[in-house]
Protein backbone atom coordinates (compact mmCIF):
# COMPACT_ATOMS: atom_id res chain seq x y z
CA UNK A 1 0.00 0.00 0.00
CA UNK A 2 1.34 3.41 -0.82
CA UNK A 3 2.36 5.70 1.88
CA UNK A 4 3.73 3.03 4.88
CA UNK A 5 7.72 3.80 3.08
CA UNK A 6 10.10 4.20 5.13
CA UNK A 7 9.88 6.88 8.48
CA UNK A 8 13.10 8.95 8.67
CA UNK A 9 14.47 8.60 11.96
CA UNK A 10 13.35 10.38 15.04
CA UNK A 11 15.20 12.32 17.15
CA UNK A 12 14.65 12.99 20.79
CA UNK A 13 15.56 16.06 23.04
CA UNK A 14 19.38 15.98 24.00
CA UNK A 15 20.32 13.68 20.85
CA UNK A 16 23.50 14.58 18.77
CA UNK A 17 22.27 16.00 15.86
CA UNK A 18 25.42 17.50 14.39
CA UNK A 19 29.11 18.19 14.99
CA UNK A 20 31.44 21.11 14.45
CA UNK A 21 30.98 23.37 11.12
CA UNK A 22 26.84 22.93 10.72
CA UNK A 23 25.13 25.88 12.31
CA UNK A 24 21.78 25.15 14.42
CA UNK A 25 18.90 25.55 13.20
CA UNK A 26 15.12 26.04 14.51
CA UNK A 27 14.49 23.04 17.25
CA UNK A 28 18.24 22.83 17.86
CA UNK A 29 20.67 24.01 19.99
CA UNK A 30 24.98 24.56 20.53
CA UNK A 31 26.85 23.90 22.96
CA UNK A 32 30.77 22.74 23.01
CA UNK A 33 30.42 22.87 19.36
CA UNK A 34 27.71 20.29 19.08
CA UNK A 35 24.67 20.56 17.82
CA UNK A 36 21.44 18.92 19.34
CA UNK A 37 17.71 18.24 19.23
CA UNK A 38 16.19 20.94 21.25
CA UNK A 39 12.27 19.02 20.07
CA UNK A 40 10.95 15.84 19.15
CA UNK A 41 11.28 15.56 15.49
CA UNK A 42 13.07 15.09 12.41
CA UNK A 43 17.00 16.06 11.77
CA UNK A 44 16.88 17.86 8.59
CA UNK A 45 20.07 19.27 6.95
CA UNK A 46 20.63 22.25 4.66
CA UNK A 47 23.37 23.79 3.57
CA UNK A 48 24.72 23.74 6.48
CA UNK A 49 22.26 24.25 8.63
CA UNK A 50 20.91 21.52 10.64
CA UNK A 51 17.30 22.24 12.04
CA UNK A 52 14.48 19.81 14.11
CA UNK A 53 11.11 19.95 12.00
CA UNK A 54 8.88 18.94 14.91
CA UNK A 55 6.53 16.34 15.59
CA UNK A 56 4.29 18.35 17.87
CA UNK A 57 3.70 21.98 19.04
CA UNK A 58 1.70 25.25 19.91
CA UNK A 59 1.48 27.45 17.13
CA UNK A 60 3.65 30.43 17.82
CA UNK A 61 2.94 33.31 15.36
CA UNK A 62 4.95 34.78 13.21
CA UNK A 63 5.28 38.01 11.05
CA UNK A 64 3.13 37.68 7.72
CA UNK A 65 1.38 33.93 8.74
CA UNK A 66 -2.03 33.64 7.39
CA UNK A 67 -4.25 32.83 10.45
CA UNK A 68 -7.42 31.74 11.02
CA UNK A 69 -8.94 32.84 14.36
CA UNK A 70 -12.27 33.67 16.40
CA UNK A 71 -13.20 36.65 17.70
CA UNK A 72 -13.47 36.33 21.65
CA UNK A 73 -13.99 40.02 22.96
CA UNK A 74 -14.42 43.56 21.20
CA UNK A 75 -12.77 46.61 22.32
CA UNK A 76 -14.00 50.38 21.33
CA UNK A 77 -11.53 50.57 18.35
CA UNK A 78 -10.10 46.52 18.46
CA UNK A 79 -11.22 43.00 18.47
CA UNK A 80 -9.26 40.72 20.47
CA UNK A 81 -8.66 37.73 18.26
CA UNK A 82 -7.82 34.02 19.90
CA UNK A 83 -5.82 32.38 17.03
CA UNK A 84 -4.66 28.96 18.94
CA UNK A 85 -1.80 30.25 20.31
CA UNK A 86 -0.08 31.29 24.10
CA UNK A 87 -0.81 35.01 23.13
CA UNK A 88 -3.93 36.69 22.20
CA UNK A 89 -3.65 38.76 19.42
CA UNK A 90 -5.27 42.11 18.96
CA UNK A 91 -7.03 43.60 15.67
CA UNK A 92 -7.23 47.19 15.25
CA UNK A 93 -9.55 48.44 13.95
CA UNK A 94 -7.79 50.62 11.61
CA UNK A 95 -6.30 47.36 10.05
CA UNK A 96 -9.52 46.03 9.51
CA UNK A 97 -11.21 46.53 5.53
CA UNK A 98 -13.66 48.96 6.69
CA UNK A 99 -13.71 52.23 7.94
CA UNK A 100 -14.85 51.29 11.66
CA UNK A 101 -16.50 54.38 13.66
CA UNK A 102 -14.85 54.48 17.23
CA UNK A 103 -16.66 52.36 19.06
CA UNK A 104 -18.49 50.56 16.39
CA UNK A 105 -16.59 47.63 16.03
CA UNK A 106 -19.35 45.64 16.90
CA UNK A 107 -21.14 46.43 13.35
CA UNK A 108 -18.10 44.63 11.34
CA UNK A 109 -17.42 41.75 13.59
CA UNK A 110 -19.16 40.30 16.65
CA UNK A 111 -17.84 37.49 19.53
CA UNK A 112 -17.71 34.02 17.67
CA UNK A 113 -17.20 35.59 14.03
CA UNK A 114 -14.16 33.25 12.40
CA UNK A 115 -12.14 35.73 10.34
CA UNK A 116 -8.30 34.88 8.12
CA UNK A 117 -6.24 37.68 8.95
CA UNK A 118 -2.44 38.05 8.80
CA UNK A 119 -0.10 38.09 11.81
CA UNK A 120 1.42 42.12 10.80
CA UNK A 121 3.59 41.93 13.73
CA UNK A 122 5.43 39.98 16.87
CA UNK A 123 7.63 41.96 18.98
CA UNK A 124 10.37 40.29 21.36
CA UNK A 125 7.75 39.90 24.17
CA UNK A 126 5.78 37.98 21.43
CA UNK A 127 2.90 40.80 21.68
CA UNK A 128 1.09 39.77 18.58
CA UNK A 129 -0.96 42.63 15.92
CA UNK A 130 -2.88 41.19 13.42
CA UNK A 131 -3.95 42.83 9.86
CA UNK A 132 -6.58 41.81 7.78
CA UNK A 133 -5.18 44.50 4.67
CA UNK A 134 -3.84 41.46 2.51
CA UNK A 135 -6.11 40.70 -0.08
CA UNK A 136 -7.30 37.13 1.05
CA UNK A 137 -8.25 38.43 4.41
CA UNK A 138 -12.08 38.13 5.14
CA UNK A 139 -14.99 36.90 7.24
CA UNK A 140 -15.36 33.41 6.88
CA UNK A 141 -19.07 32.57 7.15
CA UNK A 142 -20.36 29.47 7.02
CA UNK A 143 -18.57 26.17 6.20
CA UNK A 144 -16.92 24.22 9.05
CA UNK A 145 -13.26 24.97 10.78
CA UNK A 146 -11.34 22.12 12.03
CA UNK A 147 -7.85 21.67 14.02
CA UNK A 148 -4.97 19.96 13.55
CA UNK A 149 -1.50 20.51 14.69
CA UNK A 150 0.21 23.68 13.70
CA UNK A 151 3.01 21.50 12.85
CA UNK A 152 1.86 19.49 10.49
CA UNK A 153 0.41 22.58 8.34
CA UNK A 154 3.42 22.42 5.52
CA UNK A 155 2.39 19.00 4.90
CA UNK A 156 -1.55 19.64 4.39
CA UNK A 157 -0.38 22.27 1.90
CA UNK A 158 2.20 20.98 0.14
CA UNK A 159 5.06 21.69 -2.29
CA UNK A 160 3.86 25.42 -3.63
CA UNK A 161 0.27 24.31 -2.48
CA UNK A 162 0.10 21.29 -3.76
CA UNK A 163 -1.39 18.88 -1.43
CA UNK A 164 -3.97 21.14 -0.49
CA UNK A 165 -4.97 22.20 -4.42
CA UNK A 166 -5.30 18.15 -4.92
CA UNK A 167 -8.37 17.72 -2.21
CA UNK A 168 -9.60 20.80 -3.18
CA UNK A 169 -10.23 19.88 -6.48
CA UNK A 170 -11.08 16.30 -5.77
CA UNK A 171 -13.59 17.34 -3.25
CA UNK A 172 -14.82 20.72 -5.19
CA UNK A 173 -14.57 22.35 -1.51
CA UNK A 174 -13.44 25.34 -0.87
CA UNK A 175 -10.39 25.49 1.89
CA UNK A 176 -8.56 28.07 4.03
CA UNK A 177 -5.65 27.06 5.43
CA UNK A 178 -4.02 28.92 8.55
CA UNK A 179 -0.59 28.52 9.50
CA UNK A 180 -1.97 28.49 12.96
CA UNK A 181 -3.54 25.11 12.74
CA UNK A 182 -6.92 26.07 11.89
CA UNK A 183 -8.56 24.60 8.51
CA UNK A 184 -11.59 26.19 6.94
CA UNK A 185 -13.09 23.79 4.99
CA UNK A 186 -16.51 24.75 2.62
CA UNK A 187 -18.25 22.77 0.50
CA UNK A 188 -21.64 20.41 0.62
CA UNK A 189 -21.77 17.78 3.82
CA UNK A 190 -20.42 15.06 1.73
CA UNK A 191 -17.22 16.43 0.37
CA UNK A 192 -16.24 18.79 3.38
CA UNK A 193 -16.35 15.27 5.74
CA UNK A 194 -14.30 13.55 3.01
CA UNK A 195 -11.70 16.29 3.01
CA UNK A 196 -11.66 16.75 6.72
CA UNK A 197 -10.95 12.83 6.68
CA UNK A 198 -7.99 13.82 4.23
CA UNK A 199 -6.46 16.18 6.26
CA UNK A 200 -7.01 13.79 8.90
CA UNK A 201 -4.54 11.50 7.26
CA UNK A 202 -2.00 13.96 6.26
CA UNK A 203 -2.14 14.98 10.17
CA UNK A 204 -1.21 11.30 11.60
CA UNK A 205 0.89 10.30 8.47
CA UNK A 206 2.96 13.78 7.86
CA UNK A 207 6.38 11.85 8.05
CA UNK A 208 5.34 9.40 4.98
CA UNK A 209 6.84 8.92 1.51
CA UNK A 210 3.92 8.64 -0.97
CA UNK A 211 1.70 10.66 0.98
CA UNK A 212 -0.51 12.21 -1.83
CA UNK A 213 -1.31 9.14 -3.51
CA UNK A 214 -2.34 8.12 -0.24
CA UNK A 215 -4.42 10.98 0.19
CA UNK A 216 -5.62 10.40 -3.50
CA UNK A 217 -6.46 6.67 -2.94
CA UNK A 218 -8.61 7.81 0.50
CA UNK A 219 -10.88 10.38 -0.77
CA UNK A 220 -11.38 8.84 -4.15
CA UNK A 221 -12.25 5.53 -2.35
CA UNK A 222 -14.59 7.46 0.04
CA UNK A 223 -16.00 8.80 -2.62
CA UNK A 224 -16.89 5.86 -4.46
CA UNK A 225 -18.12 4.36 -1.00
CA UNK A 226 -20.56 7.13 -0.37
CA UNK A 227 -22.16 7.49 -4.03
CA UNK A 228 -25.07 4.82 -3.44
CA UNK A 229 -27.82 5.22 -2.10
CA UNK A 230 -27.49 6.69 0.92
CA UNK A 231 -29.24 5.69 4.42
CA UNK A 232 -31.88 8.50 5.13
CA UNK B 1 -2.51 -4.85 67.19
CA UNK B 2 1.16 -5.41 65.61
CA UNK B 3 3.77 -3.51 67.93
CA UNK B 4 5.42 -1.03 65.14
CA UNK B 5 8.67 -1.02 67.15
CA UNK B 6 8.96 -5.18 67.01
CA UNK B 7 8.12 -5.30 63.34
CA UNK B 8 10.72 -2.83 62.62
CA UNK B 9 13.63 -4.32 64.78
CA UNK B 10 12.34 -8.05 63.19
CA UNK B 11 12.10 -6.57 59.41
CA UNK B 12 15.37 -8.72 57.50
CA UNK B 13 15.11 -6.72 54.27
CA UNK B 14 18.39 -8.12 52.99
CA UNK B 15 18.14 -12.09 52.25
CA UNK B 16 20.73 -14.47 53.37
CA UNK B 17 21.87 -14.89 49.79
CA UNK B 18 22.69 -10.43 49.61
CA UNK B 19 19.10 -10.36 47.40
CA UNK B 20 16.32 -8.29 48.37
CA UNK B 21 12.68 -9.76 49.20
CA UNK B 22 11.65 -9.21 46.18
CA UNK B 23 14.47 -11.30 45.03
CA UNK B 24 16.46 -8.13 43.08
CA UNK B 25 20.23 -7.36 43.62
CA UNK B 26 21.42 -3.91 45.22
CA UNK B 27 22.14 -2.44 41.62
CA UNK B 28 18.86 -3.65 39.72
CA UNK B 29 15.59 -1.56 39.63
CA UNK B 30 12.44 -2.45 39.68
CA UNK B 31 10.46 -3.61 36.17
CA UNK B 32 9.72 -0.47 33.97
CA UNK B 33 7.41 0.17 31.48
CA UNK B 34 6.80 3.36 29.74
CA UNK B 35 4.47 4.49 26.91
CA UNK B 36 3.97 8.27 25.44
CA UNK B 37 0.67 9.84 24.11
CA UNK B 38 -1.96 8.22 26.21
CA UNK B 39 -4.05 10.66 26.77
CA UNK B 40 -5.87 12.54 23.81
CA UNK B 41 -6.73 15.94 25.29
CA UNK B 42 -3.37 16.70 26.46
CA UNK B 43 -0.77 18.24 24.23
CA UNK B 44 1.16 15.60 25.59
CA UNK B 45 0.78 12.64 27.95
CA UNK B 46 3.02 9.67 29.31
CA UNK B 47 2.31 6.17 31.71
CA UNK B 48 4.57 4.70 33.26
CA UNK B 49 4.90 1.66 35.44
CA UNK B 50 7.37 1.03 37.47
CA UNK B 51 7.54 -2.34 39.98
CA UNK B 52 3.95 -1.29 41.95
CA UNK B 53 3.96 2.29 40.75
CA UNK B 54 1.18 3.50 38.10
CA UNK B 55 1.67 7.14 36.93
CA UNK B 56 0.21 9.09 34.63
CA UNK B 57 1.51 12.57 33.67
CA UNK B 58 -0.35 15.04 31.25
CA UNK B 59 1.63 18.38 30.09
CA UNK B 60 -0.17 21.40 28.39
CA UNK B 61 1.57 24.39 27.11
CA UNK B 62 3.53 26.29 26.31
CA UNK B 63 -0.44 28.28 26.91
CA UNK B 64 -1.13 31.70 28.23
CA UNK B 65 -0.07 31.91 32.21
CA UNK B 66 -3.00 32.27 34.49
CA UNK B 67 -3.37 34.55 36.29
CA UNK B 68 -2.01 36.91 34.74
CA UNK B 69 -0.01 38.14 37.50
CA UNK B 70 2.42 35.23 37.47
CA UNK B 71 3.08 36.07 34.04
CA UNK B 72 7.18 36.78 33.53
CA UNK B 73 7.71 38.60 30.79
CA UNK B 74 10.78 37.20 29.75
CA UNK B 75 10.66 33.50 30.05
CA UNK B 76 8.01 30.89 30.28
CA UNK B 77 6.56 29.83 34.04
CA UNK B 78 6.99 26.01 34.46
CA UNK B 79 4.56 24.51 36.65
CA UNK B 80 3.68 21.01 37.89
CA UNK B 81 1.09 19.82 40.21
CA UNK B 82 1.70 16.05 41.75
CA UNK B 83 -0.96 14.70 42.68
CA UNK B 84 -2.17 11.03 44.71
CA UNK B 85 -5.32 9.59 44.04
CA UNK B 86 -7.14 8.90 47.12
CA UNK B 87 -6.91 5.23 46.47
CA UNK B 88 -3.32 4.92 45.26
CA UNK B 89 -2.16 3.55 48.86
CA UNK B 90 -3.50 0.99 51.11
CA UNK B 91 -4.97 3.62 53.49
CA UNK B 92 -6.90 6.09 51.41
CA UNK B 93 -5.79 8.90 51.01
CA UNK B 94 -7.24 11.98 51.97
CA UNK B 95 -7.84 13.83 48.46
CA UNK B 96 -6.71 17.36 48.13
CA UNK B 97 -2.63 19.09 48.40
CA UNK B 98 -0.84 18.26 51.28
CA UNK B 99 2.16 19.60 52.93
CA UNK B 100 4.30 16.42 50.86
CA UNK B 101 2.78 17.30 47.47
CA UNK B 102 3.39 20.81 47.41
CA UNK B 103 6.88 20.29 47.70
CA UNK B 104 7.45 17.37 45.66
CA UNK B 105 5.38 19.32 43.42
CA UNK B 106 7.70 22.25 43.49
CA UNK B 107 10.75 20.21 43.38
CA UNK B 108 9.67 18.61 40.33
CA UNK B 109 9.06 21.92 38.56
CA UNK B 110 12.13 23.37 39.37
CA UNK B 111 14.18 19.87 38.10
CA UNK B 112 12.10 20.87 34.77
CA UNK B 113 12.90 24.92 34.62
CA UNK B 114 16.62 23.48 34.36
CA UNK B 115 16.25 21.80 30.94
CA UNK B 116 13.19 23.77 29.17
CA UNK B 117 13.81 26.68 26.64
CA UNK B 118 11.69 28.71 29.11
CA UNK B 119 13.37 31.97 26.93
CA UNK B 120 11.31 30.99 23.63
CA UNK B 121 7.89 31.59 25.41
CA UNK B 122 7.56 34.74 27.56
CA UNK B 123 4.54 35.30 29.75
CA UNK B 124 3.08 31.61 28.85
CA UNK B 125 3.34 28.81 31.39
CA UNK B 126 4.28 25.17 30.61
CA UNK B 127 1.74 22.74 32.94
CA UNK B 128 2.83 19.79 33.82
CA UNK B 129 0.47 17.43 35.85
CA UNK B 130 1.54 13.92 37.75
CA UNK B 131 -1.21 12.19 39.02
CA UNK B 132 -0.35 8.60 40.82
CA UNK B 133 -2.84 6.22 40.57
CA UNK B 134 -0.74 3.52 42.46
CA UNK B 135 2.11 4.16 44.82
CA UNK B 136 4.50 1.85 45.99
CA UNK B 137 7.58 4.09 47.02
CA UNK B 138 9.17 6.51 44.48
CA UNK B 139 6.94 7.76 43.15
CA UNK B 140 8.44 11.56 42.39
CA UNK B 141 10.89 9.45 40.47
CA UNK B 142 8.50 7.82 38.33
CA UNK B 143 6.12 10.81 38.35
CA UNK B 144 9.24 13.08 36.84
CA UNK B 145 10.49 10.13 34.55
CA UNK B 146 7.00 9.77 33.00
CA UNK B 147 6.68 13.90 33.27
CA UNK B 148 9.74 14.17 30.98
CA UNK B 149 8.55 11.75 28.67
CA UNK B 150 4.69 13.93 28.36
CA UNK B 151 6.88 17.41 27.71
CA UNK B 152 9.08 15.92 24.90
CA UNK B 153 5.49 14.72 23.50
CA UNK B 154 3.96 18.15 23.89
CA UNK B 155 6.70 19.45 21.81
CA UNK B 156 8.11 21.49 24.40
CA UNK B 157 11.36 22.57 23.28
CA UNK B 158 14.49 21.15 26.11
CA UNK B 159 17.87 20.25 26.47
CA UNK B 160 17.85 17.13 27.42
CA UNK B 161 15.34 14.72 28.78
CA UNK B 162 15.14 14.18 32.49
CA UNK B 163 15.62 11.19 33.84
CA UNK B 164 15.23 9.84 37.82
CA UNK B 165 15.87 7.12 40.32
CA UNK B 166 16.06 6.77 44.09
CA UNK B 167 18.66 4.99 46.56
CA UNK B 168 18.93 4.17 49.53
CA UNK B 169 20.26 1.90 52.40
CA UNK B 170 18.62 -0.94 53.62
CA UNK B 171 20.36 -2.88 56.63
CA UNK B 172 23.38 -0.87 56.21
CA UNK B 173 23.43 -1.60 52.37
CA UNK B 174 23.17 0.70 49.68
CA UNK B 175 20.61 -0.10 47.27
CA UNK B 176 18.78 1.49 44.11
CA UNK B 177 15.06 1.93 43.72
CA UNK B 178 13.52 1.23 46.92
CA UNK B 179 10.86 -0.14 47.12
CA UNK B 180 7.64 -0.08 49.63
CA UNK B 181 8.60 -2.09 52.31
CA UNK B 182 12.63 -1.03 51.84
CA UNK B 183 11.72 2.58 52.18
CA UNK B 184 9.67 1.94 55.65
CA UNK B 185 12.03 -0.22 57.11
CA UNK B 186 15.20 1.46 55.47
CA UNK B 187 17.81 3.70 56.67
CA UNK B 188 17.82 6.18 54.09
CA UNK B 189 16.22 7.13 50.56
CA UNK B 190 17.87 9.51 48.29
CA UNK B 191 15.84 10.57 45.14
CA UNK B 192 17.71 11.84 42.37
CA UNK B 193 16.92 13.09 38.90
CA UNK B 194 20.00 13.87 36.21
CA UNK B 195 19.80 15.13 32.72
CA UNK B 196 21.67 12.27 31.10
CA UNK B 197 23.35 13.79 28.70
CA UNK B 198 25.55 16.22 31.11
CA UNK B 199 25.18 14.55 34.02
CA UNK B 200 23.65 17.77 35.48
CA UNK B 201 22.23 17.03 39.26
CA UNK B 202 18.45 19.07 38.93
CA UNK B 203 16.90 17.19 41.65
CA UNK B 204 18.58 15.60 44.83
CA UNK B 205 16.82 14.75 48.33
CA UNK B 206 17.36 13.27 50.92
CA UNK B 207 15.37 10.92 53.78
CA UNK B 208 17.28 9.70 56.52
CA UNK B 209 20.78 9.97 57.19
CA UNK B 210 23.97 8.32 54.66
CA UNK B 211 27.87 8.51 55.40
CA UNK B 212 29.65 10.42 52.75
CA UNK B 213 31.18 7.20 51.49
CA UNK B 214 28.04 5.59 51.17
CA UNK B 215 26.26 9.16 49.56
CA UNK B 216 28.75 8.67 46.69
CA UNK B 217 28.00 4.96 46.41
CA UNK B 218 24.36 5.64 46.25
CA UNK B 219 24.90 8.65 43.81
CA UNK B 220 26.60 6.28 41.51
CA UNK B 221 24.17 3.47 41.17
CA UNK B 222 21.32 6.32 41.34
CA UNK B 223 23.23 7.67 37.87
CA UNK B 224 23.59 4.24 36.36
CA UNK B 225 19.93 3.64 36.35
CA UNK B 226 18.51 6.98 35.24
CA UNK B 227 21.10 6.14 31.87
CA UNK B 228 18.94 2.77 31.99
CA UNK B 229 15.92 4.67 32.35
CA UNK B 230 16.64 7.30 29.94
CA UNK B 231 16.70 4.44 27.30
CA UNK B 232 13.61 3.44 27.65
CA UNK B 233 12.07 7.16 27.80
CA UNK B 234 13.82 7.16 24.41
CA UNK B 235 12.04 3.97 23.42
CA UNK B 236 8.61 5.33 23.88
CA UNK B 237 8.89 7.93 22.27
CA UNK B 238 10.43 6.55 19.64
CA UNK B 239 7.64 3.87 19.71
CA UNK B 240 4.98 6.28 19.60
CA UNK B 241 5.84 7.84 16.67
CA UNK B 242 6.60 4.85 14.68
CA UNK B 243 3.71 3.74 13.91
CA UNK B 244 2.76 2.15 10.28
CA UNK B 245 -0.27 3.99 8.06
CA UNK B 246 -1.81 -0.12 8.80
CA UNK B 247 -2.75 1.65 12.29
CA UNK B 248 -3.30 4.42 10.80
CA UNK B 249 -5.92 3.43 8.67
CA UNK B 250 -7.55 0.57 11.34
CA UNK B 251 -7.82 3.45 14.00
CA UNK B 252 -9.28 5.86 11.57
CA UNK B 253 -13.38 6.40 11.90
CA UNK B 254 -14.97 3.44 9.76
CA UNK B 255 -17.86 3.95 7.41
CA UNK B 256 -21.35 3.25 8.71
CA UNK B 257 -22.39 0.14 7.37
CA UNK B 258 -25.76 0.19 5.74
CA UNK B 259 -28.88 0.07 7.77
CA UNK B 260 -29.55 -3.53 8.05
CA UNK B 261 -32.84 -4.69 6.21
CA UNK B 262 -35.66 -5.27 8.63
CA UNK B 263 -36.47 -8.89 8.13
CA UNK B 264 -33.15 -9.84 9.16
CA UNK B 265 -33.30 -8.58 12.71
CA UNK B 266 -34.83 -11.66 14.95
CA UNK B 267 -38.81 -11.31 15.85
CA UNK B 268 -38.90 -9.14 19.09
CA UNK B 269 -39.75 -11.76 21.94
CA UNK B 270 -43.03 -11.86 22.58
CA UNK B 271 -42.26 -11.73 26.16
CA UNK B 272 -39.76 -9.19 27.96
CA UNK B 273 -40.67 -9.51 31.48
CA UNK B 274 -38.17 -12.37 32.60
CA UNK B 275 -39.79 -14.20 35.59
CA UNK B 276 -41.10 -11.76 37.54
CA UNK B 277 -43.13 -11.16 34.43
CA UNK B 278 -44.80 -15.01 34.86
Amino acid sequence: MQGSGSLRPIVIPGEAVGGPGLKPGPGTYSEGGQLFAAQLGIRNEQDGLVSVIPLNGRYIPQRGDAVIGEVTDLGASHWLVDINSPYPAPLHATESPWRVEFGDTARYLKVGDVIMAHVLSVDEIKRVQLTMQEHEARRLNGGMVMEISPTKVPRVIGKQGSMVSLIKDLTHCQIYVGQNGRIWLDGNDRDTAIAARAIRLIEERAQASGLTEAVRELIEGAQRETRGPRPS
Amino acid sequence: MEDIEHIEKEMKLIKADGRRLDGRKADELRPVRIEAGVLRRADGSAYIEWGGNKVLAAVYGPREAHPRHLQDPARALVQCRYNMAPFSVSDRKRPGPDRRSVEISKVISEAFSAVVFKEQFPRTSVDIFIEVLQADAGTRCAGLTAASVALADAGVPMRDLVASCASGKIDGVVCVDLNKEEDNFGDADCPMAIVPRTGEIVLLQMDGHLTFDEFQKAMEMSIGATHRLYELQRDALRRRYSTTLEDILKESPPVPPPPMPESELPPPPEDDFGPEGI
